[in-house]
């Protein structure tokens, strides 16, 4: 990895009350770095993901974006977030307003922007998911996999350095998961900063730069995805591996 | 003669008798343009004033909840005609006298707001937690993620109960018959014993309906128009 890291995570700690469940993660991505977080349900890896832009508040450590510490005391969150997209695995869109009003309402309201600079702005994240068309649609209008692209258009409009994907395809019919891996991977050829948590080996075979196994609330493994798939050094990595590749 | 025609007779003359009904027509009119703008006025402060409380509940200051807990609770609990009476017949003596009018109005409106302060507040928490997280995700605050994402499906959701619970305390307007309140009721029987008959009763019964059935209708329409399918 070259330079500084765009995301640096430092002793990570999560507890939700008695139950510990990170246990002093540390990882670091650098920018225009793809990294796919992969490991069994109750690892960490969602929690780790929601702790980068403070949906889940760190019980210990540090989290750095682009050299600011987020998880400082007096850190200005909504100015944090909107440096950081997120897509969320159910989309989460605004049910009571269109693609296009589900993208311009962070425009608006966030960055304060002119309704018809908003509306451009909106036009053309939509036009980079592929969904122009469907400005003036309602999210129950649109397919699963089309709701998604709205999602990450909302999360693109604003700008971020960088964007977290929670199990973005994990609530779609098989599909439909491939428009939105494709909307990920020209994202990546835009060289765009991704930490992805998702299960679509395949994807993360041909386009990751790094995959990092979790196991127990502690990063157990990571490595290019040949490696980690191919040749997995830790047993609970080749366990894991094994069972999603049959 | 035949016995059930007589009766038939007599049941028209007790409850449908034209010329009392014609009498006391303009009385009964006054009294529903009364009741008319007592029930707007106490539907528009009591849903604003629910509104305004629940949200003010979402932030969670553990003052504020706490009072508007108190607030709901206790007028949810009285019984209107009690409030009605304490504040009509109990405040003079300390020196604060409302009319009637006032002493409705005011009752009907909190205990309004208070149920409203209820479903409005069920209406924020069922709505779902992937919302809040999305929009705080773009950086919008806390407040603005309230007035832009969550009211607007809490209130969709809230619409049906809210219209039953609005229409009943709206109904109770007719409280206002025992402090003197000239609406439907009092008008109406103020006319009956006037007239020694049971007619403006009737019409009493009749104004209530034109009242509230184009508001329960209304209410069933609002519900349909603001209805979407869940995703």
């Amino acid at each position: 990895m070259a330079g500084k890291p765009l995301l640096d995570v430092r002793a990570l700690y999560k507890s939700f009350g008695k139950l510990e469940v990170l246990k002093g993660v540390d990882l670091a991505v650098a920018e225009k770095e793809l990294v796919f977080v992969i490991g069994p349900s109750g690892s960490g890896k969602s929690t780790l993901l929601r702790c980068c832009n403070r949906l889940e508040e760190p019980s210990d450590g540090a989290i750095y974006v682009d050299g600011e510490e987020i998880t400082a005391k007096l850190a200005d969150l909504n100015a944090i977030r909107r440096g950081i997209g997120m897509v969320f695995q159910s989309f989460n869109l605004y049910p009571h307003m269109t693609a296009e009003g589900n993208v311009m309402l962070a425009l608006r309201k966030v960055l304060k922007q002119p309704k018809a600079e908003a509306r451009e702005r909106a036009l053309a994240a939509l036009e980079r998911v592929g969904l122009s068309d469907k400005a003036d649609s309602y999210p129950n209008q649109l397919s699963g996999g089309q709701q998604q692209r709205v999602a990450i258009a909302r999360a693109l409009a604003l700008e971020p350095k960088m964007v977290l994907f929670d199990e973005p395809t994990s609530a779609l019919d098989p599909e439909l998961v491939g428009s939105v891996l494709e909307v990920m991977r020209s994202l990546r050829e835009a060289g765009m900063t991704m930490l992805v948590v998702s299960h679509e080996m395949r994807f993360a075979r041909d386009a990751a730069d790094r995959v990092v196994f979790m196991d127990g609330g502690n990063i157990v493994e990571q490595g290019p995805p040949e490696a980690i798939f191919g040749n997995p050094q830790h047993p609970r990595t080749r366990d894991f591996v094994s069972q999603i590749a049959r | 003669m035949n016995p059930e025609i007589t009766q038939w007779d007599r049941f028209l003359d007790s409850f449908f008798k034209l010329e009392v009904m014609a009498k006391y027509l303009p009385s009964i009119i006054d009294g529903f343009l009364l009741t008319c703008h007592l029930a707007l006025l106490v539907v528009v402060t009591g849903l604003t004033l629910g509104l305004f409380l629940a949200i003010v509940r979402a932030y969670e200051f553990w003052l504020t909840s706490w009072l508007i807990a108190v607030f709901a609770d206790v007028m949810r609990a009285l019984p209107p005609l009690v409030f009605i009476l304490l504040l009509y017949f109990g405040l003079p003596a300390v020196g604060i006298s409302m009319s009637g009018y006032v002493v409705t109005w005011l009752t009907l409106a909190l205990v309004l707001a208070a149920f409203s302060e209820e479903i409005f507040r069920a209406g924020i928490l069922a709505t779902p937690k992937g919302q809040w997280e999305a929009a705080r995700s773009t950086g919008l605050n806390f407040g603005r993620t309230l007035a832009y994402v969550i009211m607007p499906q809490a209130i969709r959701m809230t619409v049906p109960p809210l219209t039953n619970r609005t229409i009943a305390i709206t109904k109770n307007t007719a409280l206002g018959t025992v402090v003197g309140v000239g609406e439907i009721l009092n008008a109406a029987t103020t006319a009956q014993s006037f007239s020694g008959n049971a007619s403006p009763l009737v019409m009493g019964a009749l104004g209530y309906l034109i009242l509230f059935v184009p508001v329960v209708i209304f209410g069933r329409w609002v519900e349909t128009r603001f209805a979407w399918q869940k995703q």
